[in-house]
Formats: structure tokens, C-alpha cells, sequence
């Protein structure tokens, strides 16, 4: 793991919102200013920029060539892209700022899933010779994966319900969530089945929304901000594409990421996880070794609020924003790619 | 910088209009299993894979990257996917130097990819809607105002698509072996975007590319010689707004002023020995001579009068055949990047450059406002 020292030194994030009337490129325009005004940056001095969207959201290819509006590409930029969540795009700029020639970095993560049917698009994912002719959906995907949960034994229905239940009252506080409430376990329990053993609400709204992260390195952090929030380890990790490949009921690819982020199992303030679907969430926990009483998603989590691109990195944003607000001193956030759990990263952030 | 960055493999696929012997996977494996051939190498020495493509429209599958996992030996690895329109290639490639060079990894495979015959890439382009102009038609006003310019006769551009045709007759890899091509024939073609003929313009093809990337140590280790990583950057712009320059296009400028710093290249003509430059319009050669400062202001087409850019010529440009003999889209960047690395490696086969010790390779996209830029050196 290379030894310097980069930090999250101002982020901001839109409201996630079931159908913003704001096109992609204006979710970004302010909040890609909120976060380069957080970190008392100007854009000018951003040595790299990495962006991550996704063009079947979008529904046309090049989606995101409209984004370098946002990102301010005149005079030109040092500037890439990811097919992938935010978070990734954070990943790719860490590894820039590890050549030492630069000491900035502005990355942001974007996505509107309302022109969409999510179902729809994210169906068209899977395996096009094998999987996709079957007509499996992402909601039936997380289906068999929870009843697979269900089957182990390592969890039941009621602990599905537990997982909303606190994402819900979490949520209360976060006024960029869009699911809140106080919903009772026996309440949750008693709705019907949506693709059983999964009801509505352990399922993730539909979301729109855009975030940003500046990054800054050694010094120049600490010249930025009093509280920088720097990253201590960093990594990502696949799994085999077909379910029947891989244990859907476990999630070996967040152990791997999680040890190679020198995650040691030690003491952790807050946990954000990108756990779309509620079995989702025990899977993580147990994957990483979390304890019961271990914070996970204050923030409310992917069930609250899950503007895809964008969600992974909102996940980092809100475990730095507890860190550099001073109410935790070391998290762990986590973002993933592709259908039930397939591809996953982990994130360890600390305060000085 | 933590390390150094050699190649020391390099794959790629036969490129045709049509590769319906192979799956998708199947396509990418023939890259890939050649490279770790080269680099003599197995799936389970790589730490890491970097992939990139153009728009998913393309094939019809959302990050086809994700399906592809296991056929790209990723599974329990980092897998990154890159998009950053034409320029991806070359792009895909930088993010694997990247892990290499900041000593996260020991030996990263990169990728790249198109599959163009599973789709309508015109469609693609068009956004799915049916009002493209495709590539070309919007390229072409540029490219007229560049002759205007520049003053170029119009053969210049007919020039470009013969040299680059023939070239590829030397590369068994190049979709398109053109024998009996000549001037009349280019300029006889139908007019496709005026100025543009039929000849001057890339073809559509399935193809991937695939290099096997290490550290200085593993690029000593190397029983064959590797390609050492000079430089590399990137730079993007916006596409539209009033006064842009889309002929001497600013990143494309800045960019090469900046790979040309990092690889101490003080006059670009005289210190790079060949060329593997992004020209999927003929046109578009001596645009770049002049974009990238090879040439002066006005001066590019004059090295392409006289035979410079030819594989006997002072600065051979595209002696794989270019894009204008092989374009499957994705993959198009990175074949430069890997052409190039060949070239200095010395194992470029009928099309090597003798003596090659530091070539560029180039890769544009978008509405030529993405850029990615490589120097490669036969010495470390």
C-alpha cells in the first residue's frame, strides 16, 4: 500500500430526489461548486479530475461528455471517466495523486434513474448469452439472494424488517435522505410481498442525484482544511458474474477489499454501506466482522436514498462529513458494482 | 513517482467487420492470452485489470465489464472500467500505468475492446435517435476548415488513406488489406461527408487489444525487450462554444506539450522516431502533425507531400495501418499505444521502424476533445 498521505477536503451532495427536474448536468453545476468552496479551492487549482456515470441511465451513449460542462473543461483539464459509481472515480483519482506531481483532485459521481425503469436497464447487465435470455431483474436477483439468506439461516424476515426500520429513523436526520419514518418491525412485516421474501421497503427507492469529493494531499490538506479526513486504505475487488458461481448468501470480494484496506477488524465509529436491498446490509456487516453494535448507515444508507453513480461515493461523503465534524474519528464506507453484491469496494478514513 | 512503467506484453486480435466466430469473451481472450503469451505470463500473475470501451450502446450491454469477469481472469481482483469516448484506449491504457507506476500493483493487464458487429455503431453514435451525421459528418467541417487554412491541396488527403492502406498490407492484425489501392481510386470513391470519400474514412470492426504491464523490475526481468513508459497525459475540453478552435484543438496542444515535458522532447520531428497517431479520417494525419506541434502551422500536409509520414520517411506515422485499417472503436486508442510500444521493443514484425528507440502514440475522442498521449522508449 503506497505510504502517501491523500484526504477528503471538502464534498457535497444534491437531495436525493424520486424525479429531479434539474437535467444531470445542473445536479452537478452546484454541487461541484459546494465542494470546491468546502475545500477553498478554486477550480483552477484542481490537478486532476474523475468522474463516474453511467450512459444506459442517461439512455444515450457519451452521456457523460455533458458532465465536463459541469466539471469546467475550459481552458482544458487532466480529466478521466469511469463506467462506474462515483466511489470508483474516487479510486482513480487516489492512484493519481500517489505520482506526487500534483496534490489535487476533484472527482464526482452522478446519475438519474427517473427517466428509467431501473429494472429494466439493469436487467440488460447480465450475462447476454446465459443470464439475460431468462428475464431476471435486478429485484429478482436480490429475491434469490435473500431467500438464500433466508435458507443458510443466518438471518430471518424480521431482521430485513430491523434494517429499515433503522435506516427509516435514521434517515429522520438526513435531509438529503428520501425515505424517512418510524416504522414498526410487526408494521413492515405485515406488508405483502413484492418478489417474496422481499416486501417494498427492502427494496431502494428510485433516485436522482450527484455528489462531490476533493481530494488534497500531505500538506496541502492540512493547509486546506483544520480536519482533513485522510484516506488510510483503499481497494476493490470482483466476483464471478453468475450467482451460482459464488456464495450470494456471503460477500468474499468485501472481506478481500476490506483486508487490502488494511481494515484490521479493529474499533470503528461509523459504517456506511451501499447495501440496496436489506438482506444486503447483514451480508456487508458479517462480511466485514462488524459487531452488533457497530454504527452502520446513520446516514439511512442506499435504503433511504439511492441515486445510482452517485451512491457509492455519497457513502464516503457521509462517513468523511462524521469524521471531519469531528463525531468519529475512524469509518469504513463501502460502494459496489454490478447485481447482488458482485463487485465491491471498501474505503478506511481517519481523522489526524 | 513510485515506479517505473514497461510493457511487456502486447495482444491483439485479427480485426474484422465481422468476428462472429468468437463471443465477446471469446474476443477478448484472443487479446488478452496472446499479450500474456508475449509477456510470458499467466492470468493469475496479474494483480489487476483496467478495461475500457466506447459507449455500451454499442453492444447492447450495460458495463459488459461486469458479465466479463471471469473471462477476463478479474475474479478476486481490482477491475476498473474507463470510458472517455474515442480517446478510451489510450486512456485504459494511462489507468493501468497509473497502478503501476504508483506501486499499488506489480503487473496490471489492460484492455481494450468493440465488438461493433452486435450493434449499429452509426446508431450508437447517433445517441440511439435517428439523426446521426456519424463521425465523419461531423469531423468533416473541421477538416475543410483546416485545408482552408492550411491551404492544402486536396489530394493530400488521398495521400494519407493510400499510405495507411498499404502499411497495413505489412500488418496481419489490420481489418482492412487494401492491395490494389491507389490516388484515382481513393479520389473515384463516393463522396461520403465532403470532403471525406468513402477510402479516406475508417471502417467498422471487431477487435480487441490487450497489454501486460510491470515495474522496473519485472520490465528488467523480461526475457524479450520491453517498452518503457516515458510519459503519459491526458486532457479533455469542452466540445462547443463560441470561438473553440476544432482545427489547432487547445488540449490536444496542451497535452502533447505535456508528455513531450515529462519525456524531456524539446523538438518532437527530431526526437520521436515514429508515430502511432489517431487518424480515423485522412485528414486528420497531418491536422495532428500540426495539433501536437510536430509540424508548424501549415507545414503538416507538406510532410505528407513529401513522403515523410511513409515508413521510409523522416517521421513515419501509422505503420500499423492506423485506424484508418483497423477501427474497433474501444480498442482503436490502445492499439496505438501498443503499436507504438512495439515499435521501440522492435518486435513490430514487416511494419518495424528499424532503430525505433522512442515513439508517440495518440488517441482523440469526442468532438476531438478528449486526448491521451504516450512516449515509449526502448531504454528505461
Amino acid at each position: 500500500m503506497p505510504a502517501t498521505d491523500i484526504a477528503i477536503v471538502g464534498f457535497a451532495q444534491t437531495p436525493s430526489e424520486r424525479e429531479a427536474s434539474a437535467s444531470e448536468v445542473q445536479l452537478l453545476v452546484p454541487t461541484i461548486a459546494a465542494a470546491l468552496t468546502a475545500a477553498n479551492l478554486p477550480r483552477s487549482e484542481i490537478g486532476f479530475t474523475c468522474a463516474g456515470s453511467c450512459d444506459y441511465l442517461t439512455g444515450g451513449p457519451f452521456a457523460f461528455v455533458q458532465n465536463l460542462e459541469a466539471a469546467g473543461a475550459w481552458p482544458p483539464i487532466s480529466e478521466s471517466h469511469v463506467e462506474m459509481d462515483g466511489a470508483f472515480a474516487l479510486y482513480e483519482a487516489w492512484v493519481r495523486l500517489q505520482h506526487g506531481d500534483i496534490d489535487t483532485a476533484l472527482v464526482f459521481g452522478s446519475g438519474k434513474s427517473s427517466p428509467s425503469n431501473p429494472a429494466e436497464v439493469w436487467a440488460q447487465q447480465l450475462d447476454p448469452y446465459y443470464l439475460a435470455p431468462l428475464g431476471l431483474d435486478p429485484v429478482s436477483l436480490a429475491g434469490l439472494q435473500a431467500r438464500a439468506l433466508l435458507d443458510s439461516g443466518k438471518a430471518t424476515e424480521r431482521d430485513f424488517a430491523e434494517v429499515v426500520a433503522n435506516s427509516r429513523r435514521a434517515a429522520l436526520d438526513n435531509p438529503n435522505a428520501q425515505l424517512r419514518g418510524t416504522p414498526s418491525i410487526e408494521e413492515l412485516l405485515a406488508e405483502p410481498y413484492v418478489r417474496n421474501p422481499l416486501r417494498r421497503h427492502d427494496l431502494p427507492p428510485i433516485s436522482d442525484g450527484a455528489s462531490a469529493v476533493v481530494l488534497a494531499r500531505g500538506d496541502r490538506a492540512r493547509e486546506l482544511t483544520e480536519r482533513p479526513v485522510w484516506i488510510r486504505g483503499f481497494d476493490h475487488r470482483i466476483e464471478a458474474h453468475q450467482p451460482g458461481h459464488r456464495d450470494i448468501t456471503e460477500s468474499t470480494s468485501t472481506t478481500l477489499a476490506a483486508r487490502k484496506a488494511g481494515y484490521d477488524g479493529g474499533p470503528i465509529d461509523v459504517v456506511e454501506l451501499s447495501a440496496t436491498f436489506s438482506p444486503q446490509e447483514l451480508i456487508l456487516r458479517n462480511a466485514l466482522g462488524l459487531p452488533k453494535s457497530t454504527n452502520v448507515n446513520p446516514s439511512g444508507g442506499a435504503l433511504a436514498a439511492n441515486p445510482i453513480m452517485s451512491v457509492g461515493l455519497v457513502r464516503i461523503i457521509e462517513a468523511a462529513s462524521r469524521i471531519s465534524a469531528g463525531t468519529a474519528n475512524r469509518a469504513l464506507a463501502h460502494a459496489t458494482g454490478g447485481q447482488i453484491l458482485q463487485q465491491n469496494l471498501v474505503i478506511l478514513l481517519e481523522g489526524e | 513517482m513510485a515506479e517505473r512503467c514497461a510493457v511487456v506484453g502486447v495482444g491483439q486480435t485479427k480485426y474484422s467487420k465481422r468476428r462472429d466466430d468468437l463471443s465477446i469473451p471469446g474476443l477478448l481472450r484472443e487479446a488478452i492470452d496472446r499479450a500474456l503469451v508475449d509477456a510470458e505470463l499467466e492470468l493469475s500473475d496479474i494483480d489487476a485489470v483496467v478495461i475500457g470501451k466506447a459507449p455500451d450502446a454499442f453492444e447492447g450491454v450495460v458495463q459488459p465489464e461486469i458479465f466479463l469477469a471471469d473471462a477476463l481472469g478479474a475474479t478476486n481482483k481490482p477491475l476498473l472500467r474507463v470510458h472517455t469516448a474515442g480517446s478510451v484506449g489510450g486512456s485504459t491504457f494511462i489507468v493501468g500505468a497509473h497502478l503501476i507506476e504508483s506501486g499499488i500493483h506489480e503487473r496490471v493487464l489492460s484492455v481494450s475492446w468493440e465488438k461493433q458487429s452486435e450493434g449499429n455503431a452509426q446508431w450508437g453514435l447517433a445517441g440511439g435517435r435517428g439523426r446521426g451525421i456519424g463521425a465523419g459528418g461531423a469531423f468533416a467541417p473541421w477538416i475543410r476548415a483546416y485545408i482552408e487554412r492550411s491551404g492544402a491541396p486536396e489530394y493530400i488527403g488521398w495521400q494519407v488513406a493510400v499510405k495507411d492502406r498499404l502499411n497495413a498490407l505489412k500488418n496481419p492484425y489490420a481489418h482492412l488489406h487494401l492491395p490494389d489501392i491507389t490516388i484515382e481510386k481513393v479520389k473515384e470513391s463516393p463522396v461520403l461527408w465532403d470532403p471525406l470519400h468513402f477510402l479516406e474514412s475508417c471502417p467498422s470492426s471487431d477487435g480487441a487489444c490487450a497489454v501486460v504491464l510491470t515495474n522496473e523490475a519485472g520490465g528488467r526481468a523480461a526475457s524479450k525487450p520491453a517498452a518503457w513508459v516515458a510519459a503519459t497525459a491526458v486532457r479533455s475540453e469542452l466540445g462547443q462554444f463560441p470561438g473553440r478552435d476544432t482545427v489547432r484543438v487547445r488540449a490536444g496542444v496542451e497535452c502533447a506539450h505535456d508528455v513531450y515535458r515529462q519525456a524531456g522532447i524539446t523538438d518532437p520531428r527530431r526526437d520521436i522516431d515514429v508515430a502511432e497517431l489517431y487518424v480515423p479520417f485522412s485528414w486528420y494525419e497531418p491536422m495532428w502533425l500540426e495539433g501536437h506541434d510536430i509540424a508548424g502551422p501549415g507545414e503538416g500536409w507538406k510532410m505528407v507531400d513529401a513522403g515523410d509520414t511513409e515508413m521510409t520517411g523522416s517521421f513515419p506515422v501509422n505503420p500499423s495501418g492506423g485506424v484508418l485499417s483497423s477501427n474497433a472503436i474501444g480498442a482503436s486508442g490502445m492499439i496505438r499505444f501498443a503499436e507504438a510500444a512495439l515499435q521501440v521493443r522492435g518486435l513490430a514484425g514487416e511494419h518495424q521502424i528499424d532503430g525505433a528507440r522512442t515513439a508517440l502514440a495518440q488517441a482523440y475522442g469526442g468532438a476531438a476533445q478528449y486526448f491521451a498521449m504516450g512516449v515509449f522508449r526502448s531504454e528505461p
